[in-house]
């Protein structure tokens, strides 16, 4: 007698297809593979690292490849005080990245300059780079930026990506012409 | 006190430059009359009382007197445990006093630290550029007369500043008893 187990997907009940729109698989993928920059700046920094290790795990989202080269990030996490020193350099880093970025701006300072009001400290990120999310917290509970990461997902999700890439293949077209 | 041995040493060796010794809570604090003199006196306190140790080089800012700058060094004997204080005063108009470098090579960051913060200018330092802000920041920001706010500046491609709002601030606490009201005042007042 012949047996025959189902295991996972059932292609005679579902076929051998899945039906969808391209725009939608492709902002899946991405929204799944956010891969963050960290830009560790201070003591936000630390709780970063707990963001990424076994405890909250920030791989359960798809974000645990913490990428040091902007080259390779899509989001990037401004975790600490700018100062004006740095601040220069957190501009250049996110110019770096290839479009599309996401920037997340956590804890106090990075969002508005926290308690460093004074001559040395940017008054808030969003002055240089723009921020989609800010988180509040000195520092923010690991939770919370997660919570974020959520909301880029989200904001992902419903991204139009194909003709986004119409828009971008017409801008350098233009610009070649 | 074992302390206090070194201090008279120090002044039987420098004569009337050497004025003190103030004790604070067992801390020895000596002045220093002549702050061209200093590199002389920390070499005697290092090869010959045994300070080997230069734990910081500090100044403040005496606003409104004159001379206007102290320069503090803070010495220490890791063979007794000895700490040693020792204060000079600086003019504004000279803003300038000779590098103990060759005395304790620790001292090149603390002289470039104090020339970035204070501007005051350590002779014969090899390297006195700024070590927190930028080449090309033009102020001194822990100056007195530096508002906490700060100033904007502008070095095209290197960083900028701009004024922070401090909405009331900056807020104070004062010393002593008395209630919370008293004792934390919003904001520092400009007659106080």
């Amino acid at each position: 007698m012949q047996t025959q187990s189902e295991i996972g997907y059932n292609s005679k009940i579902e076929g051998d297809v899945v039906i969808t729109r391209i725009d939608a698989a492709l902002a899946w993928f991405q929204k799944n593979s956010v891969w963050p920059m960290p830009m560790g700046l201070a003591c936000c920094g630390i709780e970063l690292m707990a963001v990424g290790a076994s405890r909250f795990d920030i791989s359960r989202f798809g974000s645990e490849v913490m990428r040091f080269s902007p080259r390779q990030s899509d989001c990037m996490i401004v975790a600490g005080t700018v100062t004006y020193k740095m601040a220069g350099f957190v501009k250049r880093i996110y110019d770096q990245m290839p479009s599309p970025k996401w920037v997340i701006a956590m804890g106090a300072c990075a969002s508005t300059g926290g308690m460093y009001r004074s001559y040395a400290v940017l008054q808030g990120v969003d002055n240089i780079i723009p921020v989609d999310v800010y988180v509040s917290g000195c520092p923010p509970r690991p939770e919370a930026v997660l919570d974020a990461l959520i909301k880029i997902q989200n904001q992902i999700g419903t991204e139009p990506v194909l003709s986004k890439l119409n828009v971008v293949a017409q801008l350098t077209g233009a610009a070649k012409s | 006190m074992s302390n206090l041995d070194p201090a008279s040493q120090l002044k039987a060796k420098f004569g009337d430059l050497i004025s003190g010794p103030t004790g604070f809570r067992g801390e020895i604090t000596l002045k220093l009359a002549d702050a061209e003199r200093i590199a002389e006196v920390c070499e005697f306190a290092k090869t010959k009382l045994g300070f080997e140790y230069l734990v910081d080089i500090s100044s403040l800012d005496n606003y409104g007197e004159d001379p206007r700058w102290t320069v503090v060094y803070e010495l220490r004997n890791l063979t007794n445990n000895a700490e040693l204080r020792i204060k000079t005063n600086v003019s504004e108009e000279k803003s300038e006093l000779p590098s103990v470098l060759g005395v304790w090579a620790t001292s090149n960051w603390h002289e470039r630290e104090i020339y970035d913060m204070m501007g005051i200018r350590f002779r014969g330092h090899p390297d006195l550029r700024r070590i927190l802000m930028w080449e090309g920041y033009p102020y001194f920001p822990l100056r007195k007369d530096f508002p906490l706010a700060g100033k904007p500046t502008n070095v095209p491609e290197v960083a900028f500043s701009e004024i922070a709002p401090l909405e009331g601030g900056p807020f104070v606490t004062l010393p002593g008893s008395g209630g919370a009201v008293s004792r934390e005042p919003r904001v520092r007042t400009p007659e106080e």
